[in-house]
């Protein structure tokens, strides 16, 4: 479902970024992408989501390739690949429904099923009774089950998260970590990038991936289970 | 209510400041255009005053029967240039010179003769009073076997002609560059209020809203400002022309197409300014 062959990202000023990484995640998987700050986690989520394109290589998510697909229909890989951040990047000033009510609007649901169906997402997430407030009011881990909920609008494959409990306290993180185990369960992948390995170790059901400096050093799939790991 | 609709209005809503500041700007930058627009027609009403009063003279012989001239009268009349003919007798031309120059009056008494002919004055229609018409006219009056004479100002309708050309390239020139200058503030302007709603093109982009679809409320918001800002410029526009008729000299104000066509241009330069500033933030925001 989403494979990545030989990828390599170079920047300008940066420098490289990735360097000949190759996985494959399958459907419904669980997967950890850890490594230090600078690894390259957050190259390799963007490139999955199409925000950026591979220098060397080709990703390929649900049918698209980043070799093959025009900048006018990323809209089409975009709503089959959810997306939520460490900080969130909600609209302020609108509430916790209005947020996934306009994913519903701009991704043409249909009118009448843009309330209820936001109202259904956000009892999925387990913030039905605060639909109603304004985002900016709502804690860091409410504010996560909110982006949560509208990365879920479009029904995708493949739930992306950058650090989405970088900002949270370990309860929340807990409660994030719940519902990102709630909708695997329902057959979404989850790509979730972290540095926190002891977050990491408390979820030993998941795949692991680290990178360091840009390369793929570890795949918890290619090891067998009770060794130590090592390179891949 | 339309999603389109809403939400470009929302824009009004949710950033009143920058989408006030916008219209304002907008406003301003019209205002200069309104203000040159006001001086234009007015240069363009004084001309055209002028210019109706060109005419051509036809003078006729002494020995011209009824006859004649009726048939002079309707000859000229048949010319698609000509507005209208009016025959002034002798009798008419003394009584006029009398009143005209009542300061020789002792001249007048001493006549034991009428020495003023009889004369055909030629009025041009609007569109027909070029330098190239009236000398036609005034060919066509020359050939006429009861004329004896044609005056029409020559140098008066040559310098007029000039004045025309210069008035109608200066206006050309100077509106042009009000227009560009206006347009790049507009450009502006709708760039700032674009600017404060950048947080919702990223959303839109994250979640996978078509391009297309991203940019009809902002077309819409631009189209709206700039509407509002062409409203605040006719009654910037509107205030001036006050003041000065009021204080300095009567002024015309301008032609009810010209404030649509003002309006539209601002409606028109928005939605275009704010779709341009889409398009350079769809290109940042990936």
């Amino acid at each position: 479902m989403i494979k990545l062959e030989k990828v390599s990202k170079e920047y300008a000023r940066r420098g490289p970024a990735l360097r000949d990484v190759s996985f494959h995640v399958r459907k419904g998987e669980f997967v950890f992408l850890t490594g230090h700050s600078g690894s390259g986690k957050s190259t390799t989520l963007r490139l999955i989501h199409l925000a950026e394109r591979p220098t060397a290589g080709e990703v390929r998510v649900s049918g698209f390739s980043s070799d093959m697909v025009k900048e006018g229909e990323i809209w089409k890989l975009r709503r089959r690949v959810g997306m939520v951040f460490q900080d969130f990047r909600l609209l302020r000033g609108r509430t916790a429904l209005e947020n996934v009510g306009f994913a519903l609007e701009v991704t043409d649901a249909r009118r009448e099923e843009v309330v209820p169906r936001a109202q259904r997402l956000l009892s999925q997430v387990g913030l039905a009774a605060k639909s109603a407030a304004l985002v900016h009011e709502l804690s860091g881990g409410e504010q996560q089950r909110v982006a949560i909920a509208r990365a879920l609008v479009t029904d995708p494959v493949v739930l992306l998260a950058d650090e989405p409990t970088g900002n949270l306290d370990d309860r929340a993180t807990r409660g994030i970590m719940e519902l990102f185990w709630d909708i695997n369960a329902l057959g979404m992948a989850v790509i979730m990038a972290t540095h926190d390995l002891d977050l990491v170790k408390s979820y030993p059901r998941a795949r692991t991936l680290e990178l360091d400096q840009g390369r793929l050093v570890y795949d918890s799939a290619t090891v067998p289970a009770g060794s130590d790991g090592g390179e891949v | 209510m339309n999603y389109v609709l809403r939400e470009a209005l929302a824009g009004f809503k949710r950033a009143p400041v920058l989408t006030g500041l916008a219209a304002a700007m907008v406003g301003l930058a019209l205002f200069v255009v309104g203000l040159f627009g006001l001086v234009t027609h007015n240069l363009q009403v004084a001309l055209s005053q002028i210019e109706s009063r060109v005419e051509v003279v036809a003078y006729l012989r002494d020995d011209a029967s009824a006859t004649d001239i009726e048939d002079a009268v309707a000859g000229l009349r048949d010319q698609p240039e000509v507005e209208s003919v009016i025959f002034v007798s002798k009798d008419s031309a003394l009584a006029r010179a009398r009143r005209d120059l009542s300061d020789f009056e002792e001249v007048f008494r001493g006549l034991e003769s009428n020495p003023l002919p009889a004369s055909l004055e030629i009025q041009l229609s609007e569109g027909n009073r070029g330098p190239e018409t009236v000398e036609l006219l005034a060919s066509i009056a020359e050939v006429i076997p009861v004329v004896e004479d044609v005056q029409y100002g020559r140098e008066w309708v040559d310098r007029l002609d000039t004045l025309r050309s210069l008035a109608g390239a200066a206006s050309a020139g100077l509106g042009l560059a009000f227009a560009l200058v206006a347009a790049l503030i507009i450009g502006t302007a709708l760039r700032i209020a674009i600017f404060a709603r950048r947080d919702e093109i990223y959303v839109m982009r994250l979640v996978g809203a078509r391009d297309a679809f991203i940019r009809r409320p902002f077309l819409l918001e631009g189209f709206l400002t700039g509407l509002a800002g062409g409203v605040v410029a006719i009654v910037l526009t509107a205030v001036a022309w006050r003041v000065v008729s009021r204080f300095l000299f009567r002024i015309e104000w301008l032609p009810a197409g010209w404030l649509l066509a003002g309006l539209l241009a601002g409606g028109i330069l928005g939605g275009l300014a704010s779709i341009q500033a889409v398009r350079r933030h769809l290109k940042e925001v990936t």
